[in-house]
Order: structure tokens, then sequence, then C-alpha cells
């Protein structure tokens, strides 16, 4: 209300419209219009979930700008060591996008199964998608082991510093979900497709999704960018 | 390898009597309290209805017990520090040697912000938010259990630092390359390192949580520009959290990596760049000063409104300026370090940057002094304490916009100039809105008010005491002492230093004065009993419900038609002279208590000290433990009960027969 209203127009707008009227909803269960914009009370419980699993893979990507924010501070500091042109084997990297690309594909494919509700069906398009993503992991591990085999270990250099904590910090999220995938199959196995579990499932599929987009910035600025500088 | 890694005896400071004693009374003190809630058989209630607590408001309570156990533990680091510079003029040695006196002024910035200021601001948020929302919980209850019990672990770890090893000598934020292993091969900076990234984590849980709640779950009706105040500066407060700790966490990463696994982020050598840490680390540093003082402004507006009986004046404005100030806070964190040599222009702009926010606060405090005009102030506790804040806090934001001038800065860096500046602003800013807010929200967490004679005698000597330590160290800034000096050869600086130290005699006094006031206040309460749940002729919509509130905070949610909702439903009654029809009463589910953030809490405990020792299997043990907690909790089935109809008609019959016709005039005659 605006700084004039007085006591007597704030009760009168209640009188008409609060628990004295009549037509509201007093238990709030959720309203499936609710849009954040408040008419509706609070929201249903699936919205709730994805809008804050969102919230944190947008907390996560900006912890990931941090990583490469130093990387490219430091992507020309080698120290006088072998430099990315010298390092980056570009169809391995191909390889990697194509896998972790295909993998959002099938990952997408499950949900979809999902939905349906077809066990099976959701159970083969989950374990393809964590194949390919072992597939990946095993890829970059290669590359990082024939690195630091080579003397090129993230103590040779800043520039190696920031290439192996950027590209291992996204490493590490497709290993932990990996474990997540795993877990997520036994659940739905065992207990089938409650909403519970399929609200999960969506959050999966988003941070699914989101270690692709970063992928794709960090194969651009690390790779294609280091390949050709 | 050493089965206790770095572990030996040598880690525990038999020699150091300070360090030693200390630490005996702080674990004496626990093991007494654990002995005394075994023998008295309080051991269920305690699990069962706090510790595996989802209630945020619960939580909340446990978050600013947190803080104000650390307060107390920074405030010793405080005593000893102003002691020591008193005690060390001319060639004098005072009693802490230099290596432990680095350790005491780390300690006490790191205790200070991470473990004092922002579990106190994050306790609030999380038991007030949710009841001026209108609704029942936060949106991801077991988290917030979580993240308090991470929170907890980082505050368990550096204190662990003090018995075991040692903690940082390198100031609240470690520079490289002071901080790498070559120049701190110690254990005081990993501590330091992980205790950050535990509780960091939890409080990112935090910031997720309620910017979620905030956005996701409000009462019907309540759109944004009907939020309370409070709820708008902790919606910015969050999105900074969300957006600035993970850059924390990315920082001290790093910072981890070159002395764990030898990269070469911040060294000296091999192309490292030790100003890219500091770069980084107030890109977080500087939305954190804001992630503490949005809070703050945000009570503030409610017991400037509340206690002059007006709407906040100038409401969206008020909305503008906290929106503008989350922004902008992100522009100027080069002001930390403009001696870097950045060059002219790259300061000029971080210049302006830092003085234009200095207008955004203006705004704000127009608007508490134009509330207060016209208005019937009465100056209860939380009220002396803002308009002490108004003072102080316009003092301390005066020197910084004198900082933000990029020469002046090149003077001032690094002295107590600085020291009294920040100090001016988080003590008169963050602690005074702290204080205010635990003074006014007391009443609705436990049902009766605070002793108010003690109230205002700790309000008069902390302010007091404030005074008389700050100012002296703004004049001994200006000519030209350091930061951090344990020992101090200048003459002329001599009676300053020794009011500063006579200065925290007196807040000792006030703090003394908070501590009486709260056991008095348990020991009188019966006298100090609220039955109305509305005890201040509150606005929003926590005051609608009983004190101390439900688990189901409100037994039907409110329709909001407009900004102080609570208001304005009294405003109804008032005109009707009764209360509206009793309402259809329907059960309720909520979220079942469950012990999944201490487990975690306890295994984040576990990595992280054998983290700091190099105990390598225990580390896999203790990720192996989280990584079972985490399917377990995924795998229970039920993880809600029904409160049924009856007893919410219960709770809410009482609240209504509390609020009779006598209630209903006494609360017109004070509108």
């Amino acid at each position: 209300m605006s700084q004039t209203s007085t006591p007597s127009d704030v009760a009168s707008v209640y009188l008409q419209h609060g628990p004295y009227g009549s037509g509201h909803d007093p238990h709030g269960h959720g309203h499936a219009e609710a849009r954040g914009h408040g008419a509706g009370g609070p929201a249903p419980r699936r919205v709730i979930v994805g809008y804050g699993f969102w919230i944190f893979l947008l907390s996560d990507i900006v912890m990931f700008s941090g990583f490469f924010a130093a990387y490219a501070v430091l992507a020309h500091a080698t120290a006088g060591g072998p430099t990315g042109r010298q390092l980056f084997d570009l169809n391995r990297v191909a390889i990697e996008t194509a896998c972790l690309l295909l993998s959002s594909f099938t990952c997408g494919l499950g949900y979809v199964a999902a939905t349906r509700r077809r066990q099976i069906e959701t159970q083969f398009w989950m374990l393809v998608t964590g194949l390919l993503g072992l597939v990946f992991v095993i890829l970059e591990a290669l590359e990082f082991y024939e690195m630091i085999q080579h003397g090129a270990g993230p103590d040779r250099s800043a520039f190696l510093s920031a290439f192996f904590a950027l590209v291992g910090c996204h490493g590490l999220h497709v290993t932990v979900g990996g474990l997540w995938l795993g877990t997520m199959m036994a659940q739905i196995w065992f207990k089938g497709f409650r909403p519970q579990i399929m609200r999960r499932l969506l959050c999966f599929n988003l941070f699914w999704h989101a270690l692709d987009i970063i992928w794709v910035a960090l194969f651009t600025i690390v790779y294609l960018l280091g390949a050709g500088a | 390898m050493r089965l206790l890694g770095k572990l030996d005896w040598s880690a525990v400071p038999l020699d150091q009597p300070i360090p030693l004693i200390a630490s005996a009374v702080a674990g004496g003190v626990v093991v007494g309290v654990l002995a005394y809630v075994w023998f008295k058989g309080w051991w269920p209630y305690l699990w069962n209805e706090w510790l595996t607590s989802v209630d945020h408001k619960r939580i909340g309570v446990m978050y600013i017990i947190l803080a104000a156990l650390m307060l107390l533990r920074g405030f010793a680091d405080a005593i000893m520090m102003r002691s020591q510079q008193a005690l060390a003029l001319h060639g004098a040695q005072g009693y802490l040697p230099p290596e432990h006196y680095d350790q005491v002024f780390s300690a006490h910035g790191t205790i200070m912000i991470f473990f004092g200021a922002m579990p106190f601001v994050i306790g609030l948020m999380n038991f007030v938010v949710p009841l001026q929302l209108g609704v029942r919980d936060v949106a991801f209850p077991t988290l917030n259990n979580t993240g308090f019990w991470l929170t907890a672990t980082g505050a368990l770890l550096v204190n662990i630092s003090l018995a075991v090893g040692e903690f940082a000598r390198t100031g609240w934020l470690p520079y490289p390359p002071l901080s790498e292993l070559a120049y701190s091969p110690g254990v005081g900076v990993d501590y330091y390192l992980w205790a950050l990234q535990i509780s960091g984590v939890g409080t990112l849980t935090t910031g997720i949580n309620l910017v979620t709640t905030i956005l996701k779950m409000r009462a019907p009706g309540m759109s944004y520009l009907r939020m309370p105040m409070f709820c708008w500066t902790s919606l910015a407060s969050n999105l900074l959290i969300v957006a600035a700790f993970p850059i924390l966490t990315a920082t001290l990463a790093m910072l981890t990596l070159d002395r764990y696994m030898g990269f070469h982020f911040f060294t000296n050598e091999a192309g490292g760049n030790p100003m890219m840490f500091v770069n980084l680390i107030w890109a977080w540093g500087h939305p954190e000063v804001y992630i503490l003082i949005l809070p703050a402004f945000g009570i503030f507006s409610e017991v400037f409104s509340t206690f002059s009986a007006k709407p906040l004046f100038g409401y969206r404005s008020m909305v503008m300026a906290t929106l503008f100030i989350c922004v902008v806070s992100f522009l100027v964190w080069l002001h930390h370090f403009f001696t870097m040599g950045a060059g002219g222009d790259v300061n000029a702009a971080f210049g302006i940057a830092t003085s234009i926010i200095a207008v955004g606060t203006g705004v704000k405090i127009y608007n508490w002094l134009f509330t207060m005009y016209g208005g019937r102030v009465r100056f209860e506790v939380p009220m002396l304490w803002a308009l002490g804040f108004v003072i102080t806090f316009v003092i301390g934001g005066m020197t910084g916009v004198l900082l933000a001038v990029p020469p002046a800065d090149f003077v001032l860096h690094n002295s107590m100039f600085l020291v009294a500046h920040f100090h001016n602003v988080i003590i008169g800013g963050v602690l005074f809105g702290a204080f205010a807010g635990y003074e006014y929200w007391f009443p609705k967490a436990f049902g009766f008010r605070l002793h108010k004679g003690w109230g205002v005698t700790a309000f008069w000597l902390t302010l007091t005491g404030f005074i008389a330590t700050f100012m002296p160290l703004y004049i001994v800034g200006m000519e030209g002492m350091t930061r951090r000096l344990q020992h101090i050869d200048n003459a002329l600086w001599d009676p300053w230093i020794l009011m500063a130290g006579a200065g925290t005699v007196v807040i000792f006094l006030g703090v003394a004065a908070q501590v009486v006031q709260l056991i008095v206040s348990i020991r009188m309460r019966e006298q100090l009993r609220d039955l109305t749940g509305d005890p201040w002729n509150g606005r929003t919509l926590e005051w609608v419900t009983p004190s101390p509130p439900p688990t189901f905070n409100f037994p039907v949610l409110h329709d909001v038609h407009g900004e102080d909702a609570y208001w304005g439903m009294k405003q109804a009654a008032i005109a009707q002279e009764r209360l509206y029809e009793e309402p259809d009463y329907k059960p309720i589910e909520m979220p079942k208590n469950n012990p999944t953030g201490f487990v975690c809490g306890f295994f984040a405990a576990i990595m992280g000290f054998s983290l700091i020792w190099h105990i390598w299997w225990l580390v896999i043990l203790g990720f192996i433990g989280a990584y079972a907690t985490f399917v377990i909790f995924a795998w229970q089935d039920e993880d809600e009960y029904e409160i049924p109809a009856e007893e919410v008609a219960r709770v809410d019959r009482a609240r209504r027969a509390s609020r009779g016709p006598e209630w209903l005039a006494a609360m017109e005659s004070q509108a």
C-alpha cells in the first residue's frame, strides 16, 4: 500500500478479500499455473526442486568460470615448457566430444522412456549414457597420463597447472555424475518411477546437460584456441 | 607411509602455555556440557528435536548459538591483540611472540567473518524468511540441516587448530606467496583452507535454498513488491552467495593444489601469478561484505518501521537500492589493492564505482530517517541498536568513501585507518544489525522477551566501547601506523593505543551485559512471557503465529493483499472488533527430522582433519562414509509425516483465545 493509505483503507481491502471474505486457498497446496509472480502461493514440488537445482548449476558454472579465468591469465605462462600446440591431440578430443554430446542425447532418451514408465528402455539408455561417460573419462585419463609421462605434468608450468585443474575439474564432475547415474539406475530398478525419483532424474538430466555446456566452452577455449595458437 | 600422516605429539603445543590452557579450558567446557547433558538425560530430546531437526526455525536458532560462541572466541582473540599492543610499547615485547600474534590476528578475522557474522546472519534469515513469506518451511529442509552441520564442522576444525598443530599466520585472507608451501610449511594454512572449503559448501547450500524459497514459495498473493524488506535484502544477499561463494571455492582449491600437488597457480616460480589470487579472492571478498550487510539493512528496515508504527518510507526505492548494491558489489573488487599498479585509469574506474555504492546506501539511510519522521517512535532495545547503527555506519561509510579515492588509499593502504574503517562498518553495521534482530525476534523464537534494562545497558556499553576503541585507531592510522604490528616503537601513538585498549574493556563489559541479559531473561521468563505472539505490534506475517511458532508455522496460509500483510489483517480485525471466522482446519504434511546432515558433518570433519594431516587412508574412509550417507538418505521411502487436523486446530484456537477484544483495543491504541 502506498504511504497515504489510512488504516481504514487497508482494513477494507482485507475485509473484502482476506479471510473475512471468500474464495481463497487457505492450505496452499500449490497451483500448477504458479509462475512465481506471487498470485498462486507456493509452487508445486517439481518446480521447486528443478528450480533449486538450476540455481546450483549456475553456481557450479560460476566456479568453473573461476578456473576458466585462471586458465586465461596463465595460458601463456609456459615457463619454457611445452605449449598447448605441442601437447593437444585434437583427434582424441574430437572423440571425447562426440562421446559426451552423444551421451547427452541418450540421457534425454532415457528421461523420455522414464516419463513413459518403461523400465527396460530407461535402464538401457541410462546404461549407454554411463558407458559413453566412462569412455570419455578413460580417454581424458589417458591424455593426462601421457602428458605426465612426457614431463608435462601440472607442476611443470603455470599453464599446465591451469590446464590440469580446469579439465580435471570437469572430468571429476563427469565421474561424480557417473556415480550418481549408477545410484539412480538402482533406485529406478528397485523402487520404480515414483514422483520423488522422477524429480531426481530431472535433476540428473540437468546436471549431465550442464556438463556438456561446460565442455563446449572448454573444448573451444582450451583445445581449439590452444592447438591453433 | 606413516599411519597418521604428519600428525605426532609435537603438534600439541606443550611448550606454549596460552594455547594449551585456552584449549584445555575450551575442551573442558565442551566435555563438561556434554557430560551434564548426559547426566540430565537430555540426549534423546536434543538429538530428536534439535540436532537432527529439519525445522528452519530450530536450524536458525542453532546457527545463532554457533555464531554467539564463535563471536566470544573471536572476541577473546581481539582482547589478546589490543592488550598485546598496549603492553608492547617502546621496545617491550608484551606476552605474545610474533608467530603466535600472527596466528591470533588471522584466527580473529577468519572466525569473526566466517563463523561469527555469517552464521548469525544466516541463522536470522533461516528463522525469519519463511515466516515472513507466510509459508511452512524452506525449499529443501534436509539440505538446510546439512548446511548447518557443514558450517559447524568448519568452526570445529578452526578451533581444533588451537590444540593440535597451529593456525595460519597469513592474515584472514592467505595471500600467496606467503601462504604457499615454501613460506608456510606448517598445517596452519591447511586448517584454514579445509575449514573454509567445508563451511563454504554449507553456505552455498543455504544460498541455493533461500533463493529458491523466496522466489518459489510465498503465501498466496505475496507478489515481489509485497514482500517484507528483510525478504528482499535476504534475496539479494543469497543471490550474492550463489554468485560469489563458488569463486572462493575455486580460488581456495587452486591454493590447495599448489600446496598439496605442486601446482603453480600462485607461486613465484614457473609462471605462477600471486596477484591472480588477490584478484580472485576479492572478486568473492567484496560481495561477501554485502552478503553480510544487506540482511542487516533488512533488519533495520523492519525495526524502524515497527517501532515507528509506520510503513517503511520509500519501499520501492529501498528495493531498487538493495538490488543496485547487489549488482555493483561485483564491480569494485580492485579497491582492495589499488597499490597493485593497475594504472590510473583502472584505479579511477574502480574508485568511482566504489563511491557510487554510497549513493545506494545513502538512499537507505534517508528512507530510515523518514520512516521515523512523524511516527510514534518507541525506544525498545532493537530500536536503540538501529539508531546506534545509523550514526556509526555513516561515519564508517564516509571513511570508506575516503579510502575509495586512489591517491588517499595509497597513503592509508594497510594502515590502522583501514582496520578502523572496516570494523566501523562491520561492527556498526552487521553486528549491531544482528543484535537488533536478536532482540527483535527473540520473543518470536522462545515466547518471552529479553530483559530491557540489561539490553539497554549492553547497548550503551557496546556503543561507547566501540567508539573508544576504534576512533583512536583512525588517528594512529592517519599518523602512519600499519596494521598487524606485534610491538610499537613510536611514542606518539602510545596514548591512542592505550585508549583503544581501555575501549576494549568497555566492550567487554557490554558483552558481559548481553550474556547477563540472556541469563536474567531465562530466569525471569514467566514475567517476560508474551502469550499473543505479537509483542511489538508487528506488521509482517511472522507476528500472526503464536510464539514459539508451531512446526508448521501457519495453521492456514494467509492471503496477502498489500505490503505489511499482517498489519492489514490487524486493521481489518480492529475495524470488525473481532478476528475472522475460524477456518476449516486440515491435516498438514511436514518433513521428518533425519540425521543425514549430522552424519555428513561428521564425515566432513573426518575428511577435513585427515586432509590437513595427510592421513590418506582416513580420507578415503571419510569419502566412502559420505557417499553411503547419500545413498541411504536417497533410499528412504517415508520422508514426511502428517499432523492431524485436531492438533492444527488446537494450536490455532489457543492463539485466537489470546487475541481477544482487549488485545484488539490495545493494538488500536498503538496504531
